[in-house]
Formats: C-alpha cells, structure tokens, sequence
C-alpha cells in the first residue's frame, strides 16, 4: 500500500478541544514525513493531551476512530513519558560543506531546495525543459518541485498517471523527440515496473540505434535510502540493480551543494541517468548553495578527507556516518582515514579509490542496501585485481543485511557508525 | 469564501491543502475545485443539496436499481471500409480518390515489400541471415497508414511495419545492410535483422520488446505538442502486444497529457501461437479506447483506402484537437511470426490460403486498379520481374560487404567512450590478437 504522506486523516468531533493544535501539528509533521510517523505522532500528542486533562473517562479507550487510530489503554498514575516510545534520534549528524566560492553567490538551502534550485535554474534556461511524475505539480510529496508550476507553467510541470512504467516510457519519448526530460518516482522503492523501460530501452536506445537515436536527455530523480521509519518500502536503496545496465548513469550526492551540481550535470548529459537523493538529508542536510547554475563533474569520486591508514569509500547519507567514524578512528585509535565520496555509481571512478588503497593498504566500503550483490562488492572486486599486492587486510564490506528493509528494527539494521569503527579495529589489527 | 476564490487561479494545488489550511467544518461544505475537460478549466460548485453525484472521480446519473454493463463482443465496434474484398468501392463518398500515380505507388511499395519478404525469408533458410519476419497480408496497413502521414511525423513501431518504411524512401540495400548486419548497417550491426531505423525518414530504431514504445510515443508526442510544429507521432502495435501493462500506461498518458498521437494497432489474429481469444475476452483493441477517453475506430486493415482515410482524419484531428486516437486495424498474419516459427503447428493451411486468396490487400487494390484500366498483364508481368531484380541486386551486394569493424561493438554505449571501455576493447584486441585463428577476423571491416 503506498502511503501518500499529505493526506492527513479527519477524525470524528469527539476531540474537539484538541483539534485546532492537533491539525496544527498534523499540517507540521505530514509536510515532512510519512503517514505511520505521523499518525504516530498526532496519537502520542493526542495521549499527553489526554492525559494532562485528566479526563481519561471523555476518550473511547480501546475505540477506533473513523481512521483507525487506537488509543492505548492508560491508567491515571502512569506518565505518557514513559510508557511512549521515543523515536531515535538519526544515525548520523549531518557535516555539512564548505561554502563554496567559485560558483557566484549563495545561499542558505537545504537538500530538497537545492534540487529545486537545480530544477528552476533548468526550466529558465532550457524551454524544452519538462518535470514530470506523481504528485510534482503541487510540489511534490517532499516539496522538490514547489513553486515551479507556477512559475514556469503547468504544460512543463505536470502530473501523470500512477504508473512508473508510464512514467520513465513517457519520459524516453520525450527526450528521444528532443526535450530535456526530468521523471520524478515518488520513491526509489517503486522504481521496479520501470525496470524494462530503463534497462532494456533506455539504457539501450543509443547503442541499439548505431547512434541515430538517443535518450540523453533525460534524467530520472527519485528520494532514496533509509529515513528512519521506512521501512520496506521507503527506505531501499536500489543502485546495485542499476550498476549491472550499461548505458545509464547513477548518481548521488551527499549535501545540497553536491546534489545540485551533480543533478545539473545528470541533466546537461548526454545519457540517461538516474539521480537518487537520500530522503533522510532533505531537511536535515542545510548549507549554502549558489544560487547560479553550475556543474560538478560526474564519474569523479571526491576525496574528502585525506588520510593515510585505511581508505572509507562509501556515498549518500553513509558519508556522514563515515566522518564520524573517521574522528572516532583518529581520537581512539590513532588512525588516519582516508573518506572518498563515490558520488557516481556507474561509470564509477576506478582510479581515484585504486590510488587510495594503493597508499594506504586498506578498504573499507559501507552502504545501506544488502551486502550480497550490493555496490561494494563490485568496488572490491575492482579493487583486490588491481591493487593485490598493495592491501594490508581483506577489504571490509559494512552494509545492511540480506534481509528486506525492517521497520522496527532499523536501529540495528543499518551499517551505523559503531559497525564501521568495529571494522576498522579489524582492518588496523589484521 | 475569498481564500476559496483565489483557488480559482491555482491550478494544480492539492485541493487537500486547501481544504486544511481554511480549516474544517461541520455540516453543508462549498467548496470550488478545478478541473479539465477536453482543455477547458472549469469550476464545478459542490452543491450536496443536488441529487447528481459529487464524486471528484466521475461524473453521471445515480442509477436506483442494480445493473451490470455487459461487454459487446458478438456485435461490437464495426469494421469500417472502403472497398469490399473484391475491390470495389462500396460508398463513391468514402472513396478518397487518390490519382493514378499515388495509387501505382501504393500498389508497387506493397508488392515489393512482399518481393523483399520472399527473397530475405528464403536466405535466412539458406543461412545467409540469421533470422527475418515476413509481413504478408499486413501490407496494406503499413503502406494506407503512411502514406495518410506528413514525412516528419514521428514512426514509433513493433517490428512488423517494414512498409512504412519502405513507402518513406528506405531503400532496398539499408534493408538488406541492416538484415546482413554489414558495414553499411546504420545500426552498425549491433541488433537483429529486421530492427530497422532510420533518422532521416523519422523511423525510430526497432526493439524487441513489445510494447515498450507505447509509452515512449506518448512522451515524443507530448515534446511534439509543445514545439509546436504540427508534427504528429504514430505508434504502431500488435493486438498481442496491446496486453502489455506499457500499453495501458501509454493509452492513460497519452489522453490525460493530450498527446498529438495515433495509435495503430494491427490485430492479426495471432501473437507468435496465441490465438485473440487468448489474448483478450473484450471487443478487442478498439473498445479499449473509449475506456481511456480516446476517439477509437475499427478498420479493415486489408483495404488500403479505409486504413488511409482513417489515419489521414486522425493525424489531421490529432494535431489539430491535442488529443490520441486508436485505430485498430483488423488484419491476417499469412506468414509465420518469424522464421523461427512453423504456424502449421497450430494453424489450418485452409485458414491460412482463404486469407492469402480471397482477402489479402495487394490483391484488393489490384482489381481495383485494374478496374480502371490502370494496370494490365503486361505491367504486372513486367513490374514482378523489375522489382525482383531490385531486391536481387541489392540482395547480391548485401552480402558481399564486410561485417562493421569490431570498435564498433564498445562505442555509442555511452555518448562518450568512458575509461573502463576504452580498457576493455584493450583488452580484447590484445586477446584477439594473440588467438587471432580463432576468430573470424577477414569478414569484418579493417
């Protein structure tokens, strides 16, 4: 069942001194997560609400409002406080980066203003220029696209049906007859019935075509990674299944000021390509960004922190785990990381992370998508032909189990930072 | 009331939002919204004091007693015509009274299609190629349905409509250079025989999964609408392939986006082995179009002037109304799927030589032609052995030319040659070198 985290639910008038403050913070949370965290939400403030006005006999225990929102049975003498779950804080803290100074002025943007930053800057410049998907024309489900129809027209920022295969089809044409296409999939976890257009069509177009056709233009943009409370459905991270097709490209940043670049530059290429934005950094992730158009060169792995002991490969929200892990390494330990931001997954940057572990002897990869068949495999496989001679340890892989996303038990399904610390102590004391 | 009438100028805000932000209340809501009919932006008042249903999702009469619709398929959407099997015009009004020329040409583009059919059928059962697709008796929807296009307008195809390139100028040594896979291959030998494209003529390259190009003219359609040239895009397809979920996706985009596009879809009685009453339980393709809210029609796809004027009024409306029409054009595969198929396995030979001999499209047109005195004998004699030898000669040439050089298989993957590749075709040139018996070097291009 896909959630449509702006539809909030209307419950019945039984709770009508709370209702102004409850929509209040219903409108608040429903802008910014999906519907379990916020029914979860409203349910907790409704409990204290209820609680501190004593008037436990006023609420239906046990009843189901018209949305099915259960109460929990309380007694008078226990607090809310303990007894409702607190939701962890994130995993990460978010390092933002340099303010970047040859890109013209800036300014203050999170992650999904930086992809809308990137959007306005392509319709004003480009008139062939079209962004389509499920739900953009109002702003999108995570306000990538607000504002845009408005200023740009609703014949190039529009809705389609609920259909992905439609979607990524639709959006091959449009590029193949020469418009600049942006295809939003509301999440990444529901790109899979445009599997067949992006892999056997898109990826193929050029090629099967002796270069008489192409869909270069255009550019798929869908919210990835783990956020939390996903679970399944919202928290998948599917680059390894793209990184199998050539022909396409895959690409994620790591803070807004990346994300822009790298998205100006997935839609000024000539090859279709994939932009996945990790959903957990789109408020979190806060920086200036300019707000001129420019470019950050795809297939270039960005070395972000030199060090010399052991090289941290890894991209997306897992860079900010990495950081941590990094200081966390050199306080401790006295160990020096080197951290690569991969940034483009396919074609991805051999040379870069070979050099690296050339200097340093040793590898550690971290990403949230299961570790069979996930993207590190692939980087050390790479990386054990080609740099044999010069690793120190085996090269650790610290990712997500080979299960489905869980929900409850996110805390312990992800490559957190004490996973990657403990693999480093492996790695130094091999 | 005032927040409610600037809504009036918002398009495309979530009606949801509105409604929040305004707050809720109890009791008779008024509410505006804003929808599109056939273009045109409406406001509906909701008035729940009207007995006539509200809903946002459709728009009709309550109904007070239970009542299923039952599906038309004994007597359903009729076949229209121009000329009946033995090609006589059947209504002077419907006959679009094509000159002489036009309809030579018709008659000769779809007679040496089938020339090239039997000649590039024959040499993948002598080996020669490895594998063809015939279109015997789809003749007349390729050759009725592009010649009722503008030569700019966008061909997106399945793989059965070789006429439509062949009407548009392709010419006889691409075919073979593309079926032989040779140097002269503007696909540069990289797919099977009879994945034809061409830039020039505005035929997209062929692929061999079905249905994938649905959605993808719809999209091309879309980009053509808003360049504004009055181009049109035609996206041709099997009844077999109409069952695809890219169909249903292409058929939804193509009416809600409002997309300059006409679907054609060649029902011919079979996809590979399945019969149609395997393939759908409904009124076929045709009926499907209304359910979509799309101008949908029923030809006979064997008579090449019904098949003409249906197109011809469909990329004329198309363009002019922004909107897509479906045309299914009722046809007879006469040949195999392919030459990896024997139809006899699960066809009668009657079946097949009725439509071979008593309704094929070539055929039609001939008498009427020859009803006319445009066409004898003597030109029919003639006119078979000069296509014959076209496709001979250029059969002939095909074959002697190289195969494209092997560079070619890692270029265009990418728009540029990435590293990895370029270490790759390395890589195997170092390999070929060194095993250089092994592979057959001399029939590929230096």
């Amino acid at each position: 069942m896909r959630l449509n985290p702006l539809t909030p639910p209307t419950v019945s008038t039984n709770y009508s001194p709370f209702r102004v403050k409850r929509d209040a913070v219903i409108i608040i949370f429903f802008l910014f997560s999906p519907l379990t965290t916020a029914m979860a939400a409203a349910a907790r403030f409704l409990l204290r609400g209820a609680v501190s006005k004593a008037s436990i006999a006023n609420v239906n225990v046990g009843a189901q409002s018209s949305f099915g929102i259960t109460l929990l049975r309380l007694s008078p003498n226990c607090s809310s406080k303990t007894k409702t779950q607190r939701r962890n804080a994130a995993h990460f803290t978010y390092h933002p980066d340099p303010v970047p100074t040859e890109y013209g002025p800036t300014t203050k943007m999170n992650l999904f203003q930086s992809v809308t930053s990137a959007l306005d800057n392509t319709l004003a410049s480009d008139p062939t220029a079209v962004i389509f998907g499920e739900d953009v024309a109002f702003g999108g489900v995570f306000r990538c696209t607000v504002g845009l129809r408005d200023k740009y027209g609703k014949d190039r920022v529009f809705n389609t049906p609920l259909c992905e295969q439609g979607i990524v089809g639709f959006g091959i044409g449009a590029a193949v007859a020469g418009a600049t296409a942006i295809a939003e999939i509301q999440f990444a976890d529901y790109i899979y019935p445009a599997f067949d257009q992006i892999v056997n069509e898109a990826a193929k177009y050029r090629y099967r075509s002796g270069n008489l056709f192409d869909c270069g233009n255009l550019t798929i943009r869908a919210p990835w990674g783990c956020v939390g409370h996903g679970s399944l459905y919202h928290s998948q991270s599917p680059e390894a299944f793209f990184a199998h097709c050539p022909g396409i490209k895959v690409v994620i940043p790591r803070g807004p000021v990346q994300c822009k670049g790298l998205l100006l530059s997935c839609i000024a290429d000539q090859n279709p390509c994939i932009f996945f934005e990790p959903k957990i950094l789109y408020r979190a992730a806060v920086e200036q960004v300019p707000t001129e158009a420019y470019t950050i060169p795809l297939s270039q792995a960005e070395v972000i922190q030199e060090g010399s002991d052991v090289t941290l490969v890894a991209w997306g929200t897992q860079i900010h785990v990495l950081r941590e892990v990094a200081n966390m390494a050199q306080e401790k330990l006295g160990v020096s990381c080197e951290l690569i931001d991969l940034q483009t997954i396919l074609p991805w940057d051999t040379e870069t992370v070979c050099k690296s572990v050339a200097k340093t002897g040793r590898l550690l990869i971290s990403h949230e998508a299961p570790i069979t068949g996930g993207f590190a495999a692939e980087i050390s496989s790479t990386v054990q032909e080609q740099c044999f001679l010069n690793l120190e340890a085996p090269i650790a892989r610290v990712c997500g189990y080979d299960t489905p996303f869980p929900h409850i038990f996110e805390p312990f399904y992800i490559p957190d930072k004490w996973k990657c610390f403990d693999a480093i102590k492996k790695l130094i004391s091999y | 009331m005032a927040t409610l009438n600037s809504i009036k100028n918002m398009y495309g805000i979530c009606s949801h939002a509105i409604r929040q932000t305004t707050g809720l209340r109890a009791a008779k809501l008024i509410q505006q919204r804003a929808f599109r009919v056939n273009g045109a932006l409406r406001q509906q008042p909701f008035d729940s004091s009207e007995e006539k249903p509200q809903f946002p999702g459709a728009s009709a009469e309550f109904i007070d007693h239970l009542e299923f619709i039952q599906p038309n398929v004994i007597s359903g959407i009729p076949v229209y015509r121009v000329m009946d099997r033995a090609g006589k015009i059947i209504n002077p009004s419907e006959d679009p009274q094509l000159s002489k020329e036009q309809v030579l040409n018709f008659y000769q583009k779809m007679t040496l299609l089938n020339t090239m059919d039997r000649i590039l059928y024959e040499s993948q059962r002598q080996g020669r190629i490895s594998f063809y697709m015939t279109n015997y008796g789809e003749e007349g929807t390729h050759i009725g349905s592009a010649a009722a296009l503008d030569p700019r307008d966008l061909v997106f195809g399945q793989y059965r409509e070789a006429g439509v390139l062949m009407y548009r100028g392709f010419p006889l040594d691409l075919f073979m250079a593309q079926c032989y896979a040779n140097v002269d291959d503007l696909g540069k030998g990289r797919q099977m025989p009879v994945h034809y494209g061409s830039k020039d003529l505005n035929f997209v390259t062929i692929s061999s999964p079905l249905a994938t190009q649905i959605p993808q003219a719809a999209g091309a359609a879309y980009a053509a609408k808003r360049e504004n040239t009055n181009r049109a895009v035609i996206c041709y397809f099997g009844e077999g392939a109409a069952s695809e979920g890219d169909a249903h996706a292409g058929f939804n985009f193509s009416a809600t986006l409002e997309c300059p596009l006409i679907f054609f879809c060649r029902n011919n009685g079979y996809a590979i082995s399945t019969p149609t009453n395997e393939q759908y339980r409904g009124d076929g393709i045709a009926a499907r179009g209304p359910g979509y809210g799309m101008m949908s029609i029923r030809v006979d796809g064997n008579d090449v002037f019904a098949v003409y004027n249906a197109t011809k009024e469909a990329r004329r409306r198309a363009v002019a109304e922004n909107q897509p029409f479906l045309i299914e054009a009722m046809t007879y595969r006469i040949g195999h799927h392919s030459t990896s198929d024997d139809s006899s396995a699960y066809r009668s030979v009657d079946e097949v030589n009725y439509w071979d001999k008593q309704d094929h499209p070539i055929s039609r047109l001939r008498h009427y032609m020859t009803a006319r005195s445009w066409w004898s004998e003597e030109d029919e004699r003639s006119w078979r052995k000069q296509s014959r030898k076209m496709v001979m000669e250029a059969f002939e040439k095909a074959e002697k030319r190289h195969k494209p050089h092997p560079d070619l298989m890692f270029s265009d993957v990418y728009e540029e040659m990435t590293p990895n590749l370029v270490k790759q075709k390395e890589a195997m040139w170092r390999h070929v070198q060194q095993y250089k018996e092994h592979y057959p070097l001399d029939a590929y291009a230096k």
